[in-house]
């Protein structure tokens, strides 16, 4: 007994100190899960080797922490220092005991009775840590940070108004004394924009506008006041070069989504990822995936930094597998357009020349009675982690399958509703699935893919044991050999996996975390 | 907003448990932004035309879930456990009634006439073997659909075609899965789930089986299949009119 206390004062009392080192330094401690994507290249990779190809069948659930929400619970833990920090939906942050999943501390806010969430649910995928600080976005589009060890709020800074459609839903990202926030709010005509705070104080530092105005550059994309509800959202966390000093954020689609008549142009910089210098937030550079977008198909997904050859050169990149159905890489100092090739099926562009241009189908616009199309709206992938194995040099993506009949409608801004313009009948049943595909990060080749059920929600892990780990809508959480893509072991969870895996250690012991159904569940072997 | 204070007194009303329409007060303008409020927060699942989809097909005159108006409100605020139907607290109250206008007003379409006679089509489900595979109010076999309410979920023009050509009036997700064991058994059934992983079926002696796809010889999914019997060389077209109008008159209230 006295050892325990021991054991546990030892533990706490070394709670949460989380300097920036040890984040931009995450491979060295692989016990730890200290950034959404594990670190800030955003592998969603763990160096832990302890679960392999050869035992991962002998896997099973050590503990289960059960959440009282009924909405999606899609947090991505994080681990420092034997406590694992998770977000609990609609408004809540919860410390729970990595030992045992018995709960710390919690703290929520009620949700303001006139907040909506315009276009998704009332969900959060996590927090972000930097020292003593816990920091999490809310529904309402604040930014609160909080005591580590406690829950107490240290300061609490208003990020938007909610009462226009503005929303956070993604984790934040804390570098060295900043914590980076965007903002969620695509089917609202909102202006979309990404936030730089003080650490210490909550003190903006600076803003970065996805939608530039009126004699800006990228503002000729534009016309009239359409930049003002241009839309161009930034809900899902980004990744950092430390060495370049940049970080890479994708942005969502213009307002309104699927009517494109009423804006004109190529609609800077939506459906793009923007560089940016992290102590300024000036633009470094851009690259726009889908200019002119009328499909939702936000390119807010996950921009992987890794090196690899591309053109014969040995090159910094930076790797994301797009919503729109393309697998990009671009030269992550310059943005230079290096490679794309499709990862699923699509059917609205010939192709993507030499610059990086989708060559466009005819008649892929939606219309009144409905255009069919390949990827549906919810796009090739989405929200949810790939993961960089760079020891296989792989990526792999969870892709859905699907296509849908877009439809267009009329559409008039009013501040705080929907501002969509048309929507989609998505061909669901049997004839859409799922899989995990392996790509060749420098070609974007398939290697191997593993069927799925359904289109999924769930992102995936790849750990130096030579498993990927994954999850679908059934409720399957599995693990698949890196190299070969066979299944090894699945374990059902009892309810829709709608969230990215994530792994560490606890006292030598590798464990691995999913959120699944209304619980998080945590295996070992 | 005169009408969104009537609306909310509607609502208070419907809080406080008096027995009110709550859709009552509703005008065309209300249902329009319904409509609007319906494309935006429930066509993704229950389509645009609300005719289902992954939610249930809300193009009915009765909900299983929401037996009167006020039941309707409540479901659309409070959603239903167990259910992929989230609450739905994005939307103010006003919103919510006229959402729910909205998709009553999908079912209100007069039902396409349905010449026959329901009573002559009930003597004939019960003499031409539909109850061995159906459950009417409780009675017969319960191999296929229950169709006490059948009438409320499906349009006349579907249930005839189900009655003369079943395959080409087959429901999403549903199939009939032809498996082969390593050890040669073959079982043909009805799926009654499926994962990634495993697969349960239901056969023709209503019997369940599990099974983990990786351990099968074979497994086929007929997707344009399914073991209800074709009836137009037993039936006259007079019949099939009669049969017709019996099952569109199941709507669960007998």
């Amino acid at each position: 007994m006295t050892r325990l206390v021991l054991l546990l004062t030892i533990a706490f009392s070394s709670a949460a100190q989380v300097p920036y080192g040890r984040i931009r330094n995450a491979e060295r401690e692989p016990e730890s899960w200290l950034t959404y994507s594990g670190n800030y290249a955003a592998h969603r990779f763990s160096r832990l080797n302890q679960i392999t190809a050869a035992n991962v069948a002998t896997l099973k659930p050590l503990w289960i922490y059960q959440v009282g929400n009924r909405e999606e619970f899609e947090t991505s833990p994080i681990v420092a220092d034997g406590i694992m920090y998770i977000t609990e939906t609609p408004m809540a942050v919860s410390a729970l005991d990595v030992r045992t999943g018995r709960r710390l501390w919690n703290w929520q806010r009620p949700i303001p009775r006139d907040l909506k969430t315009l276009g998704f649910g009332p969900n959060n995928r996590g927090i972000a840590i930097l020292d003593d600080t816990v920091f999490v976005g809310t529904l309402d589009s604040h930014l609160t940070a909080l005591d580590a060890r406690s829950g107490a709020v240290r300061w609490d800074t208003v990020v938007a108004d909610y009462k226009l459609g503005h929303c956070i839903t993604g984790a934040p990202l804390a570098i060295d004394g900043k914590v980076i926030t965007g903002i969620s709010g695509g089917e609202a005509g909102i202006r979309g924009f990404l936030d730089a705070y003080d650490a210490k104080t909550g003190k903006r530092l600076w803003r970065f506008w996805t939608i530039p105005e009126p004699g800006e550059p990228g503002s000729e994309t534009w016309s009239g006041d359409n930049w003002k509800t241009g839309g161009g959202p930034t809900w899902v966390t980004g990744s950092y070069d430390p060495e370049l000093n940049l970080i890479y954020w994708g942005t969502g689609n213009p307002g309104p989504d699927w009517n494109g008549d009423v804006r004109p142009g190529d609609n800077l910089y939506t459906c793009s990822l923007v560089a940016l210098n992290a102590d300024t937030g000036k633009l470094k550079w851009h690259f726009q995936f889908t200019p002119h977008d009328v499909h939702d198909w936000d390119a807010t997904e996950i921009p992987v930094l890794l090196d690899a050859t591309v053109r014969s050169r040995e090159r910094k990149l930076v790797a994301m597998a797009n919503r729109n159905a393309f697998y990009y890489l671009l030269d992550r100092a310059t943005g230079e357009f290096l490679h794309a090739s499709p990862y699923a099926k699509q059917t609205w562009a010939k192709g993507i020349d030499d610059r990086g241009r989708p060559i466009v189908l005819p008649n892929t616009e939606p219309t009144g009675q409905g255009t069919l199309v390949w990827p549906s709206l919810q796009g090739s992938t989405n929200w949810f982690s790939p993961s960089y194995n760079p020891v296989a040099k792989l990526f792999y993506v969870a892709v859905r399958e699907m296509s849908s009949y877009y439809l267009k409608t009329d559409v008039k801004y009013k501040p705080g509703t929907l501002f969509m313009g048309g929507g989609e009948r998505a061909l669901a049943g049997d004839k859409a699935f799922g899989a995990v595909r392996a790509l060749d990060v420098s070609t974007g080749k398939i290697q191997w893919e593993f069927r799925l059920q359904s289109p999924p929600w769930a992102g995936v892990l790849s750990t130096a044991g030579g498993v990927v780990f994954g999850g679908s809508n059934e409720g399957n959480f599995f693990a698949l050999d890196a190299v070969t893509g066979k299944p090894l072991w699945d374990f059902q969870t009892g309810g829709a996996i709608v969230a990215n895996p994530v792994s560490f250690a606890v006292d030598g012991k590798q464990y691995v975390a999913i959120a699944a159904g209304h619980a998080l569940f945590v295996f070992g072997l | 907003m005169k009408a969104r204070l009537a609306l909310a007194l509607a609502a208070a009303q419907l809080s406080m448990g008096q027995t009110a329409d709550p859709l009552a007060a509703l005008t065309a303008e209300d249902l329009n932004n319904g409509k609007r409020l319906f494309a935006g927060h429930c066509a993704s699942c229950h389509g645009m035309d609300g005719r289902g989809g992954k939610g249930a097909n809300l193009a009915v005159p009765r909900f299983r879930h929401a037996a009167d108006n006020q039941a309707l409100v409540a479901v659309i605020r409070e959603g239903i456990d167990g259910t992929g139907m989230l609450p739905t607290w994005q939307l103010e109250d006003h919103e919510v009634v006229q959402t729910a206008g909205y998709v009553r007003s999908l079912g209100r379409t007069a039902p396409a006439e349905v010449p026959g006679v329901p009573a002559n089509g009930k003597t004939l489900y019960e003499s031409r073997g539909c109850p061995s595979c159906h459950i009417v109010s409780g009675q017969g076999s319960s191999f296929g659909p229950d169709l006490t309410e059948v009438g409320a979920r499906r349009g006349a023009a579907f249930l005839r075609t189900k009655l003369v050509r079943p395959a080409d009036a087959i429901i999403d997700g549903f199939a009939m899965i032809r498996i082969l064991t390593r050890d040669g058994r073959e079982i043909r059934g009805m799926r009654a789930n499926e994962d990634s992983f495993t697969i349960q079926i239901r056969d023709s002696s209503n019997r369940f089986h599990s099974f983990r796809k990786a351990d099968l010889a074979r497994m086929d999914k007929e997707l344009d299949s399914t073991p209800m019997p074709g009836l137009p060389a037993k039936l006259t077209p007079a019949e099939l009119d009669d049969l017709t109008a019996y099952l569109t008159g199941l709507r669960g209230d007998q």
